[in-house]
């Protein structure tokens, strides 16, 4: 694939702005074309928030993903609303441990990972969000899971260097995570 | 041997007052105040929207004209981009207590270090004697021909006063040039102001309480009285506030 | 090469301009441009810059007119309604021909509107935006690239033609992050004749005025100034032509919605509608001539916008009304999909078949 559209969805501090930060970079660093996309303004702050990621071989026409390749979402509503945008064939991620449904579609692969479960019992109950993109890279490899720490050193402030460690741990829990 | 000469600060262009303003008297005291100073040279002054809209044809320092109440706005920006300069401003009652009361507080709370003169003759005169936010109760102007009615228009505003309450302010002085004791007060005032901005003091601004024969309908000489009778008495000369002067007095 | 660095549009801006020898900054806080006034506040006070938050969007503008007259780099950023507000100090600007950037990061409208991204102060920034006869130099970035590159071309025009430039950006653009290359750090000459400095006693004193109470005095000076005015036209006219050696039809848009256009156009080229674009980079002066050329050749034009249909009254002057142009917009905040657009293309093609 030359060029793929995610889009990342949940509530506001479920660290969905930061995952899709974290891919952007990684993508940089691969010398992909990028752009990156938040939602802004008060829903931000405990509503829904969303953000559109593109990676790809050619410029970035559009940076706002309207119909996904990729969905990545971690709340009900989340799901509600883009699940029908997804194109044929693409792929949606789930955080089953906050959603309790299927996702309906049958044109599409689902992937459903109990990641703020996950995240909990590893001890980051903060960081089910990176288990979620871990989970997400491997099964689209829409950046390469090598060299992952030079990209989260863009992202996680250099003030607090352990959360460069669980942020490894937790992408590593979502790319080993088999259902 | 000179006894008496035009300030250097001041140009050839012949002041466009109306016979009897005061203008011309607070022109010269600023214009001395720099001279005595020695700053001339770096001095820039910023002109307002109201009789002074052409003070900057009267300075013979570098000037700007602001917009309707922005002289402390834009003394601000230029006193930020040249720090080592003497920033003034000249603005009237209208342009410093109506339409720029924001800057002018904000611009006195952040204690920027600049010089205001503050003309007060309680009416709008360059358009004509409208209505001022320091015109007295019961005026009259032509915009309040009945008088000012305070039910309707509210009180006017003591800016001295009100300024000397915020924290920010270095130095606030009231003060009246309507004979010649209260004109030696103004010029010590006002080269205070100056000297505090020299000194790295910080926001200075001079009340001066002045007239408008012709808008108030009056002759001049009975303009300058009507200063003493009415105008003095709401607003009352004085120093509001000297924040060095009241850390001296601490030590 | 230097290296490629993802950031936010809004920091871009800023960063370029320090890069530009700004020194000095003024704004107050309003969607969605806060990140320039933030990137500005840490900054700043570490390189010995000035940032000030000010009481007002006319204090801040005012503040910038005060700094520009003494003939050093300043800015202010805002969005639509504060950009209302400023109206006033950007006349001032123009009318004491003084250079200045002003940033327009815009929002929906009118009145307090919403905070989403739009194109709707277009008329406002094309025609100067507050009172009299004058114009702004009007960039419209379309990428986070072209908002740091801007920012430096808008100092530097605004130094040649003592004149205020506006960065006409929306919230797509201010809000999204991309791999930007910034420019190198620049110097400028400082040293402006016409500038208030202080005379030292050694020049007759300088005035930073518009005030000519003479209407003869005043009705020359607006000639002097349209006749630079014609010169910035001549020179500084930018714009991409995406597409249109073999284009049937045209596309005009900028900014967001140009990016939006080019999916679309890829799209509708799959299906064999030979469509192009012309994306004007400057808004004034307005690229007439690329899109007066293309009337001859084009079958009709679509003007995609994120407001009401502004730009397209440009596109109809520019080429004569010799061929129909269409509107394809979105607004409120709203912006119009590629799918959207590339029905509107059919809609046209269609019907010139």
């Amino acid at each position: 694939m030359s060029t793929v559209q995610l889009l990342i969805a949940g509530f506001g501090g479920q660290g969905v702005l930061f995952a899709g930060k974290f891919i952007a970079y990684k993508g940089l660093l691969e010398n992909k074309e990028i752009s990156w996309l938040p939602s802004y303004g008060p829903e931000m702050r405990g509503g829904t928030a969303n953000c559109s990621v593109i990676v790809s071989d050619t410029p970035v026409g559009s940076p706002i993903v309207s119909t996904p390749d990729v969905l990545m979402v971690m709340n009900l509503p989340s799901l509600d609303k883009y699940e029908d945008a997804v194109v044929l064939g693409g792929k949606i991620f789930v955080d089953s441990t906050l959603i309790d449904r299927k996702v309906q579609r049958t044109d599409v692969d689902a992937f459903y990972i109990p990641a703020t479960k996950l995240a909990k019992d590893a001890g980051i109950p903060t960081l089910a969000n990176m288990i979620m993109v871990g989970k997400m890279i491997k099964e689209t490899g829409i950046i390469s899971f090598d060299e992952i720490e030079g990209a989260l050193k863009k992202v996680v402030s250099a003030k607090r260097a352990e959360l460069l460690d669980y942020n490894l741990k937790a992408l590593e829990t979502g790319f080993n995570y088999a259902d | 041997m000179v006894v008496f000469e035009k300030p250097k600060s001041l140009t050839d262009a012949p002041l466009h007052y109306c016979p009897g303003c005061t203008h011309g008297i607070i022109h010269r005291l600023v214009a001395e105040a720099i001279d005595d100073l020695g700053i001339e040279g770096k001095t820039i002054g910023v002109a307002p929207v109201g009789c002074a809209v052409m003070a900057y044809n009267y300075f013979a320092c570098d000037m700007v004209e602001a917009a309707h109440g922005r002289a402390p706005a834009v003394a601000t920006g230029l006193k930020r981009a040249l720090p080592e300069n003497i920033i003034f401003t000249y603005q009237g009652d209208g342009d410093l207590a109506s339409i720029g009361m924001a800057e002018t507080v904000h611009a006195a709370t952040r204690n920027e270090n600049i010089t205001v003169i503050f003309v007060n003759n309680a009416i709008y005169g360059m358009t004509g004697g409208q209505m001022a936010p320091t015109s007295l109760p019961g005026q009259v102007t032509q915009t309040s021909p009945y008088g000012r009615d305070t039910n309707t228009v509210g009180f006017p505003i003591r800016v001295s006063e009100m300024l000397a309450t915020l924290d920010g302010p270095e130095f606030i002085q009231r003060v009246a040039v309507n004979n010649v004791k209260n004109v030696l007060a103004a010029k010590k005032a006002i080269k205070k102001a100056f000297q505090n901005q020299v000194e790295g003091k910080g926001f200075s601004l001079i009340e001066v309480v002045s007239s408008c024969p012709t808008n108030w309908g009056m002759t001049p000489e009975k303009a300058l009285e009507w200063i003493d009778e009415k105008m003095i008495p709401y607003y009352p000369l004085g120093v509001y506030k000297d924040r060095s002067a009241v850390k001296e007095e601490q030590k | 090469m230097a290296e490629k660095v993802l950031m936010k549009g809004n920091e871009a801006i800023a960063e370029a301009a320090i890069r530009a020898g700004c020194m000095h900054y003024f704004g107050y806080p309003i969607t969605p441009q806060t990140e320039i006034a933030a990137y500005m506040a840490k900054r700043m006070p570490k390189i010995g810059g000035v940032f000030l938050q000010a009481e007002s969007e006319i204090a801040a503008i005012n503040m910038v007119y005060g700094v520009a007259g003494t003939g050093l780099r300043v800015m202010t950023s805002s969005s639509s309604p504060g950009i209302s507000l400023k109206g006033e100090g950007i006349s001032y600007l123009a009318g004491s021909d003084l250079p200045a950037l002003i940033v327009n990061v815009q929002r929906g409208g009118p009145g307090l509107g919403g905070i989403q991204p739009s194109q709707s102060d277009y008329f406002q920034a094309t025609r100067g935006g507050g009172h009299g006869d004058y114009r702004l130099i009007v960039m419209a970035p379309a990428s986070v690239q072209e908002m740091a590159d801007m920012t430096a071309k808008c100092f530097d025009l605004a130094d040649k033609y003592r004149m205020p430039a506006m960065i006409l950006a929306d919230g797509t653009m201010g809000q999204m992050m991309e791999p930007v290359v910034l420019p190198e750090p620049t110097d400028y000459d400082k040293n402006k004749p016409w500038a208030v400095t202080g005379t030292k006693c050694e020049r007759p004193h300088n005035i930073i005025n518009s005030l000519y109470l003479q209407p003869d005095e005043l009705e020359k000076t607006n000639f002097e100034r349209f006749e630079r005015y014609k010169q910035v036209e001549e020179n500084e006219t930018l714009y991409e032509s995406f597409m249109m050696d073999d284009a049937e039809y045209c596309i005009a848009a900028f900014g967001i919605a140009a990016r939006v256009a080019k999916n679309a156009i890829m799209a509708a080229r799959a299906e064999g509608i030979k469509v192009g674009m012309i994306r004007p980079i400057t808004l004034w002066p307005f690229p007439k001539k690329p899109f007066a050329e293309a009337a001859d050749k084009v079958k009709a034009f679509i003007s995609v916008e994120l407001s009401m249909g502004q730009m397209i009254e440009d596109v109809q002057l520019a080429t004569g009304c010799k061929k129909p142009v269409t509107l394809c917009n979105r607004t409120g905040g709203m912006i119009p999909s590629p799918e959207e657009v590339l029905a509107a293309i059919k809609s046209v093609a269609g019907g010139n078949k």
